[in-house]
């Protein structure tokens, strides 16, 4: 199986380094040559330097034969229009799209993408976490 | 008419100055905070402070109602993209322009259904093609919805197709010669029609395959 990943942040990159340990075929797309040594020493999948919407960077990722792509640029715009463009172009069946602004999120799952949004589940664990008291009390450092 | 106008930049600001001479009833959004007191001071309430690709800021700025028009002028190419969907398909907005920045991002644009586009690089460059035709092919007419361009070409002198009949051509797929015009003659082109040096063609083909009607009919 082949995945590619696109923003190799915090995110991407972590993304990107499971499901290479887990056997897949990883390329790491980003804007940024440095975002690579996030991958570590290790890393044996692919990397390209470039930007989403440019589709031969794409096409440099091997994208006409990816079986699953995660788009987590940092952008949620970005993210929202490569994520298209990824699976109406180049008919990937398996995009999914981290976008941070739940109310984009919803809108765009409501039109058949796969959106991921951390800040809803952030806001459901937090609200659930103060209905329930079940933050731990943080240990007091003595003075 | 009321129309919503993203970005209050020099395309955004004097597209708001123009509608609101003419007695239009405009919302202008701007993001960045020193251009939105700029303009604030100019348009007062007519300016919104915010991200227009969020949600509750193009909720205050009435898209609701919803405008007539809503123009995505920003300087980002996704922005504007995601601007126009969420008019359309969110707040049934019926009409809607869009500002492309980078030329290269037109396609995107088109993929997904976001029209009509407005592309100042583009512009300027179909008026210099019309001006100096360095290329060798004038664009006449483009009609994207309908697939669909009309170029002129100027056979060159040594042209390897020169002297060969239209019907030995191999011309792009979906293409079509119509006419040329020698000598300030027009004659309707069939497979017969023998070409020549310096002759003015006219053809009609799918956008995208110009590169390959150049080859036919420019190489030597």
């Amino acid at each position: 199986m082949k995945a590619i990943v696109i923003g190799c942040g915090r995110v991407g990159s972590s993304v990107a380094l499971e499901l290479r340990r887990e056997g897949w075929d990883v390329v790491a797309v980003d804007e940024k040559e440095e975002a690579l040594s996030r991958l570590g020493e290790s890393w044996d999948g692919g990397f390209v330097v470039g930007h989403g919407m440019d589709s031969s960077v794409l096409r440099r990722a091997g994208i006409e034969d990816a079986d699953a792509v995660v788009v987590s640029t940092d952008g949620d715009n970005t993210n929202i229009v490569v994520g298209q463009v990824v699976q109406k172009r180049f008919g990937v069946e398996c995009v999914v799209v981290r976008l941070l602004d739940p109310a984009r999120a919803a809108f765009y799952a409501e039109q058949g993408m796969r959106t991921v949004c951390p800040t809803s589940n952030a806001i459901e664990v937090l609200t659930d976490a103060a209905r329930t008291c079940a933050v731990p009390t943080p240990a007091k450092v003595p003075a | 008419m009321y129309v919503l106008i993203a970005g209050g930049g020099k395309i955004g600001a004097n597209l708001a100055r123009s509608l609101l001479r003419a007695g239009q009833e405009v919302t202008l959004i701007e993001q960045r905070r020193d251009r939105f007191e700029r303009l604030e001071d100019e348009f007062e309430h007519v300016v919104v402070h915010g991200d227009a690709t969020e949600l509750f800021v193009l909720e205050r700025a009435g898209i609701q109602r919803p405008p007539s028009i809503v123009i995505a002028a920003t300087g980002d190419d996704e922005d504007n993209i995601v601007i126009c969907q969420l008019a359309r398909e969110k707040y049934g907005v019926e009409k809607v322009i869009a500002r492309v920045n980078d030329p290269r991002n037109q396609v995107h644009f088109d993929l997904l259904g976001v029209s009509p586009t407005v592309c100042a690089t583009s512009s300027i460059m179909a008026l210099i093609e019309h001006e100096v035709p360095e290329h060798g092919l004038v664009h006449l007419l483009e009609l994207p919805k309908e697939n669909v361009e009309i170029v002129e070409v100027q056979i060159p002198p040594d042209a390897d197709c020169a002297g060969r009949s239209i019907e030995r051509l191999t011309l792009p797929e979906g293409s079509r010669l119509i006419s040329v015009k020698r000598d300030g003659h027009f004659e309707i082109a069939d497979g017969a029609t023998t070409l020549r040096a310096g002759d003015q063609v006219l053809a009609i083909l799918p956008p995208g395959k110009e590169d390959e009607l150049r080859k036919v009919l420019l190489a030597s």
